[in-house]
């Protein structure tokens, strides 16, 4: 009775499961299929699903219009340059937090996160201004810099907790047999915070891809990346949900891939430490 | 000997190198994402031919977006655009800034007296043109014939409100998902309250009088936000609350409004015959009036002007001059055929008969774009220019607020008097705060 019982359950969660997954999914999965269809079919009502006219000319469009390796070029130098940036600052600033707190880790800790509650749109004049003197508008630079800036409080956050389920306990094996800081860092510490690191840099280069006001806000026509591509195809007057599908599926497609064949480590790293 | 001759060779070769790398303009031009932008993208390479030492990059967003960026650029002197496609919103206020470089010095080949008085009128301080038209439209009825027909019923070419209702009840069908009117229900300045606004000119209403005090509380803003709501109620289709331009387009193109009272611009996408499935059965007839004088239509205009302080201003004006030229009209002529040229800005496109026949909204476009007058746009006199906004930084904001009340009373959730109330106290507030009124 209780083996059918928990049967009955698990077939529920599945069920549960794969409804949660399935509406989550919905709307990237509606997106491509509509980046196929002609501009008349995506507005057509009742909505089609699968019985229209495939057509890839939407692609061939966007492709003739815009330059999508070059926003697909400052996608990724900007999502990367500001992980790896923010990786150097965040490995020494969570060591410290969680192996030698002082009386104000955690009050600096809820700082840092507290500095994520102000809506962007407050500084935006500020940096505006300061971008402008500092000739950073519009450069890959600039934008590596705040986005470096901007995800720096979650990287920490992150690595401090993984660090934080390292028993102290090797760290000091490790000095005692001699070890340096940088040995205990490098050899001993980022070792067995591999999972944890590699979902934070995972989640920050997804973050970073995905930012869309800053990139809009602080570039033209040199350092845009993908966000901007696509912010280009909406219009107010006249049809462009297909042409809008397929640079948005063009967007997506490499941040997708990546979450696709990397997804054991995701969730490895944030599930890390939250079963003991 | 020899060394001493190639090296001045190489210095010489690498000055010229130098040189003509110092002699190339890039211009960086932010526009906004429409079908016309779109084509003279495709065109530019016609003017990169003869203008070889001047490069193009093009930044093109989404209306909104682009209001925003280039907003920010030009107050901040952010330098980051040399050209930008601004709408005759904004060009009246940022001249009076000393935002923009007056477009003078025109050459004479450019021909300006051209450009359709209306228009150019709203681009102007002083008789000095600060942007220059690259797009114009105003609004009018479109309706399908065949519905008209069917109930025995004709459009006068200059219908009253009266003919609207009439016409709206004949055509409406609920149980053939056939609704007599489509207008603008979704809230913001652009939105709802470019349609309201332009309506409220024909029954007399306006924003301010001439001491910039409100108008909500007069009768001709009821007047005409019953007579809007009452179309909605009984003819317009559901959800109409949120409907925009797309919604719109895409109910009329599906065969599921009978009249649809919009941009002139759509004109052309539903008598596409690839999209709109009612290509073949659509009239077109002039914004409605209440016999006041003054026709419930707008008058707006995507143009092309240069932020003062771009490092290439020379430039930049021989774009605009090659973009919203004759020639340029001829070029997409001779490229897409005339029914895809940019309508609504120059005067003797409208007496080409290639183009009269190509395109059969265009008397009616021309027309509906004479009816509206941007410096004298209501039945009263105001101390502001503007058909279907106000010209003053505020009006954003204003327009906006304005327009949520009146798409809650759209959805039933207040009624006319309570919007028209919220609205009044509201804008008073603002103006208020804006230091002018008291």
């Amino acid at each position: 009775m209780a083996r059918a019982v928990t049967t009955q359950r698990k077939a529920l969660n599945t069920v549960i499961a794969w409804g949660v997954g399935i509406l989550i999914f919905f709307p990237i999965l509606w997106t491509i299929l509509t980046s196929f269809k002609t501009e008349a079919e995506a507005i057509a009502d009742p909505p089609l699903w699968f019985n229209f006219h495939w057509t890839l000319e939407n692609y061939v469009t966007v492709q003739e219009r815009s330059n999508y390796f070059r926003h697909f070029w400052n996608s990724v130098v900007i999502s990367v340059g500001s992980t790896l940036i923010g990786l150097a600052i965040a490995v020494p600033a969570a060591w410290a937090m969680a192996f030698v707190p002082g009386k104000r880790t955690k009050d600096v800790l809820m700082w840092m996160l507290s500095t994520k509650m102000l809506p962007p749109v407050g500084v935006l004049v500020p940096l505006y201004l300061i971008f402008r003197n500092l000739g950073l508008l519009d450069t890959r630079t600039g934008l590596v810099f705040v986005l470096t800036m901007i995800n720096l409080p979650i990287i920490i956050w992150m690595l401090y907790t993984y660090f934080k389920e390292i028993p102290n306990d090797i760290l000091e094996a490790a000095r005692m047999d001699g070890a340096g800081l940088r040995d205990e860092v490098v050899h001993v510490l980022l070792p067995m915070a591999v999972p944890g690191m590699a979902s934070t840099v995972l989640l920050n280069i997804i973050l970073a891809w995905n930012e869309a006001f800053w990139t809009l806000n602080l570039t033209a026509a040199k350092a845009a990346p993908l966000t901007a591509f696509i912010a280009s195809y909406s219009s107010p007057e006249g049809l462009f949900y297909a042409k809008l599908s397929a640079a948005s599926t063009m967007a997506i497609a490499p941040i997708l891939i990546m979450g696709w064949f990397s997804q054991k480590q995701l969730v490895r790293g944030l599930t890390f430490g939250a079963v003991k | 000997m020899t060394a001493s001759i190639r090296t001045l060779l190489g210095a010489t070769a690498l000055c010229a190198t130098g040189m003509a790398a110092a002699a190339e303009t890039t211009l960086t031009i932010a526009t906004v994402n429409n079908g016309d932008m779109i084509r003279m993208q495709g065109l530019a390479g016609d003017f990169t031919a003869k203008h070889p030492d001047i490069k193009l990059e093009w930044v093109t967003l989404e209306e909104n977006v682009l209001r925003q960026r280039v907003t920010q650029d030009i107050a901040t002197k952010g330098g980051q655009f040399d050209v930008m496609t601004i709408g005759t919103y904004e060009v009246p206020i940022w001249a009076k800034q000393d935002w923009l470089e007056p477009l003078d010095g025109l050459s004479d080949d450019y021909d300006a007296g051209d450009i359709l008085p209306a228009i150019a009128g709203g681009l102007s301080i002083d008789g000095t043109l600060y942007a220059a038209p690259f797009y114009g439209e105003s609004s009018m009825v479109m309706y399908r014939k065949d519905l008209m027909e069917k109930a025995g019923m004709e459009m006068p070419e200059a219908p009253t409100w009266d003919d609207i209702a009439k016409a709206a009840e004949a055509m409406t069908d609920v149980s053939a998902g056939i609704y007599g009117i489509c207008l603008r229900g979704k809230a913001g300045w652009g939105e709802n309250m470019a349609f309201l606004t332009a309506a409220a000119n024909s029954f007399g209403a306006r924003w301010f009088d001439m001491d910039w005090k409100p108008q909500f509380d007069t009768e001709q803003w009821k007047t005409t936000l019953t007579t809007y709501l009452d179309l909605m109620g009984k003819y317009g289709p559901p959800g109409a609350s949120s409907n925009g331009f797309n919604e719109n387009l895409a109910l009329f193109q599906s065969g599921k409004c009978g009249m649809w009272i919009d941009a002139t611009v759509a004109a052309s996408f539903v008598t596409n015959p690839n999209d709109s499935t009612v290509a073949d059965q659509v009239g077109f007839a002039l914004a409605p009036d209440a016999g006041l004088g003054k026709r419930g239509n707008w008058l707006w205009a995507w143009t092309l002007g240069i932020p003062a302080g771009t490092d290439a201003p020379e430039a930049a004006k021989t774009f605009i001059e090659w973009a919203t030229s004759k020639d340029y009209l001829a070029l997409v002529a001779e490229k897409e055929g005339w029914a895809n040229v940019p309508p609504g800005t120059r005067t003797s496109l409208y007496e080409n008969p290639e183009y009269l026949e190509a395109a059969p909204f265009a008397e009616m476009t021309l027309k509906s774009m004479e009816a509206a007058d941007p410096t004298n746009p209501t039945v009263d006199p105001v101390p502001y220019t503007g058909v279907q906004f106000v010209a003053i930084p505020e009006f954003q904001g204003i327009g906006t607020a304005v327009g949520q009340q009146f798409s809650a009373a759209l959805a039933g959730q207040i009624t006319a008097d309570q919007a028209l109330q919220n609205a009044q106290t509201l804008t008073e507030r603002e103006m208020k705060r804006g230091g002018y009124i008291k």
